[in-house]
């Protein structure tokens, strides 16, 4: 070995920074369709190489190609884009919102649609997410009301949180949507603990954990990988890697991995990437993973690749840390105008339609903040009682809160 | 009724709660097959099969978070953290998620887990199996934070803690795991077998939390404590003569306020004893809260007795130590005011 100097410390950067011309040459898309579709119950050793590739389905003139495609009727497809496009209309009207200081905070999916709404529609009644907070497409897909996200996210008399989490936090049993923390990472083991207790008392209902590519950084990422290899837990772990933690590029918690897929190899886990932007994939993708869990064939780890193409929340601002037209030219388009173009080409939509889809959905959004205003927003109108914040401390009230809701004079 | 050592309560515990309700489950490291480091689960694994009794990695946020999940679907887990020593990596998870789930969500989803942990020093265990961390966790709203000092107890507030419909920390005290201890480290040890608190009931009870127990009555001082200062407490109001009030917390949160008042108010006098660290201690909190309340009754300002605000070390363990004689330095101080 030649001699090299003193050690050197390294720190990976992205390729591009503001006012450089946006370059996702080291984005490899391989061309749709072909990439093999495994049995369910394949070895994980024996299909490594979808670790390393992206499963798509759509290619680029909008036709559903290859062994992945094909796990959704024509309907089920309408239904997507209508979800997806409900999901990005609600996003723009609580983005809008929170700048008109009607909330604090929201974040927002834009670009990232696909992925919470079509993993929805691979899951049944009774199975449960362990979400972050970029998939309110689990719940726009499941049907769970959108006055009901509004009330949440105003904090208003009708929140069923009753003011005490940040928006956007939800939470719904019946919708198969566990509490949303804002610590990060946490929720990923708690996914395989909830497997874990399906299997335990031979229930049939599968968990999904989620995690972004940051937070796979986080040790509680590591403690659900061993446990769910450790004890075959009936979960899907979803990794969204969206390019972006915050302001950091995904290669500073990716390190020297190829790709996030690639971690499950270590843990004997099946570990597939997908196209993120593509609802097809997605779906397919989703439905294997969740047919092995049924099938009581263990854990899968599924990356999908997408691109966020807004800003992590409304107190973040992209342009200073990337190129402004980087989401333009991310390679991988837009997950609804792809799933558009799909149902055109299908001769199943037409632009004419989409416009007028585009007004009805939004006419529906706006009636439903309507509603969700006239119990208040965050500064205005009906709140919850200040008498409330004492209470669900605990199961049954302790002497010692009940003192300090009397100190406090509610 | 049985005599048990403190070790064979808990695990008298977890039994009868694994028999009475199938939703209830063991885990944690080496207490599956092996039946834990300290034998707590010994032969559970046996009686209830591997699904309910089972050995984890070696991952405490592994542990308690998939204890979450299991109680977000419905179960009542009870897991072990080795030593109190190791809860750290899981705090994330006890502090930010087990403890905030209702509250969070509004009651949708709740945590009812129980999360067992050896505590305290006295068996040269150094810095990493002698820690006593309970202010890491009164200081959590959410968690219900417990302290058994003798196999009876320990029982009682286990299955009541495996019951409660919250998060509740148990905290073992390990060097009263196979006896009561008064800190003479150069005596004898005196098994449970011998002390009326070993008798145990075999079957179900449950001692409520936050009901404290009063010890020795008396009339001069109040000693607060918990789990083995019981025991030092006693010793030293024997060795100083000093006809004081002692008093066993057992469960620190919900804090049994009233008879720690009415006690105070009786003597006059307060000295609060803990192993663990002074600063920021629960002893700041005890002498706030007596303070707050029991002013016009003080005749003595409110004394703290507790381990020394150094990691424990290892070959000055009974430096360390807040024994019988630091105690008893301390009453005499309050009697003398």
């Amino acid at each position: 070995m030649p001699d090299k100097g003193p050690l050197q410390f390294h720190v990976p950067e992205p390729e591009v920074r503001p006012g450089d011309t946006p370059d996702f040459s080291k984005v490899v898309v391989p061309p749709a369709g072909e990439q093999p579709r495994p049995a369910v119950d394949a070895k994980p050793e024996n299909i490594r190489d979808l670790a390393y590739t992206i499963i798509r389905v759509l290619d680029d003139e909008g036709r559903a190609v290859g062994p992945w495609a094909g796990s959704l009727t024509d309907e089920e497809l309408a239904e997507g884009l209508r979800h997806m496009m409900t999901l990005r209309a609600f996003d723009a009207r609580m983005q809008l919102a929170q700048r008109q200081g009607k909330t604090s905070f929201y974040i927002q999916h834009l670009g990232e649609e696909a992925i919470s709404c079509a993993f929805r529609k691979a899951l049944k009644p009774g199975d449960m997410n362990f979400p972050t907070y970029r998939q309110a497409g689990l719940l726009i897909a499941g049907g769970y009301p959108m006055v009901q996200m509004m009330n949440q996210i105003y904090s208003n008399d009708q929140d069923p949180l009753k003011g005490r989490q940040l928006p956007i936090m939800y939470a719904s049993k019946e919708y198969g949507f566990f509490s949303i923390s804002g610590n990060l990472g946490t929720q990923y083991i708690q996914a395989v603990g909830w497997a874990m207790a399906s299997a335990i008392k031979n229930d049939t209902r599968i968990a999904a954990g989620w995690i972004g590519d940051g937070s796979t950084a986080e040790s509680d990422f590591h403690a659900a990988m061993v446990f769910a290899s450790t004890y075959r837990a009936p979960v899907v772990l979803n990794v969204v890697n969206n390019q972006w933690a915050i302001s950091t590029f995904q290669g500073i918690a990716r390190g020297g991995a190829a790709t996030f897929a690639a971690r499950g190899h270590g843990f004997g886990i099946p570990a597939l990437r997908v196209d993120g932007n593509d609802y097809l994939a997605v779906h397919a993708v989703a439905k294997w993973a969740v047919e092995r869990a049924r099938l009581n064939l263990g854990p899968t780890l599924i990356e999908y690749v997408t691109y966020r193409a807004g800003a992590h929340s409304t107190s973040d601002d992209p342009s200073a840390y990337r190129p402004k037209t980087d989401s333009v030219a991310w390679p991988l388009g837009d997950p609804l105008i792809r799933l558009k173009n799909h149902l055109i080409a299908k001769g199943l939509w037409s632009e004419d339609r989409h416009k007028q889809a585009e007004a009805e959905i939004l006419s529906l959004v706006i009636a439903a903040q309507k509603e969700a205003e006239a119990h208040g927003t965050l500064h205005q109108g009906g709140k919850p009682s200040a008498r409330d914040m004492f209470e669900g401390v605990y199961a049954e009230m302790p002497a010692h809160l009940r003192r300090q809701r009397q100190q406090a004079g509610i | 009724m049985a005599r048990m050592t403190m070790i064979e309560a808990i695990r008298s515990a977890m039994d009868v709660s694994m028999e009475r309700d199938g939703d209830v489950v063991v885990f944690g490291e080496d207490v599956g097959y092996f039946g834990g480091v300290f034998r707590c689960t010994q032969g559970l694994q046996q009686k209830y099969g591997k699904t309910r009794c089972f050995d984890a990695p070696i991952s405490e946020s592994g542990i308690v978070g998939a204890a979450i999940g299991m109680a977000a679907y419905g179960l009542k887990p009870c897991v072990e953290v080795q030593f109190a020593d190791y809860v750290y990596p899981a705090y994330d998870q006890i502090v930010s998620e087990a403890a905030r789930i209702r509250y969070r969500s509004a009651g949708e989803f709740t945590c009812p887990i129980t999360v067992r942990m050896p505590t305290g020093g006295g068996i040269f265990g150094g810095q990493t199996h002698s820690q006593s961390p309970e202010a890491l966790f009164t200081h959590v709203s959410g968690l219900k934070v417990v302290v058994p000092s003798n196999p009876y107890d320990a029982k009682g507030l286990l299955i009541a803690s495996i019951e409660d419909p919250d998060p509740v920390i148990f905290l073992e005290p390990k060097r009263l795991y196979n006896g009561p201890f008064d800190g003479h480290h150069d005596r004898p040890i005196q098994p449970w077998s011998k002390h009326e608190l070993g008798e145990v009931p075999d079957g179900h009870f449950t001692v409520p939390l936050g009901k404290a127990a009063i010890r020795r009555a008396g009339s001069a001082v109040t000693i607060l404590s918990y789990g083995t200062m019981v025991y030092v407490a006693q010793a030293a109001a024997e060795e100083t003569g000093i006809d004081a009030e002692i008093i066993d917390l057992r469960s620190l949160v919900p804090l049994d306020l009233d008879t720690i008042l009415a006690s105070v108010k009786k003597t006059g006098r307060c000295v609060i004893i803990h192993e663990a660290t002074l600063t920021s201690g629960f002893g700041a909190e005890l002498a706030s809260l007596v303070q707050e309340h029991c002013f016009f009754h003080l005749e003595a300002p409110v004394a703290r007795v507790a381990g020394w605000d150094t990691p424990y070390p290892h070959a000055q363990e009974w430096d360390y130590f807040p024994g019988p004689a630091r105690l008893g330095r301390a009453l005499v101080e309050a009697m003398g005011a």
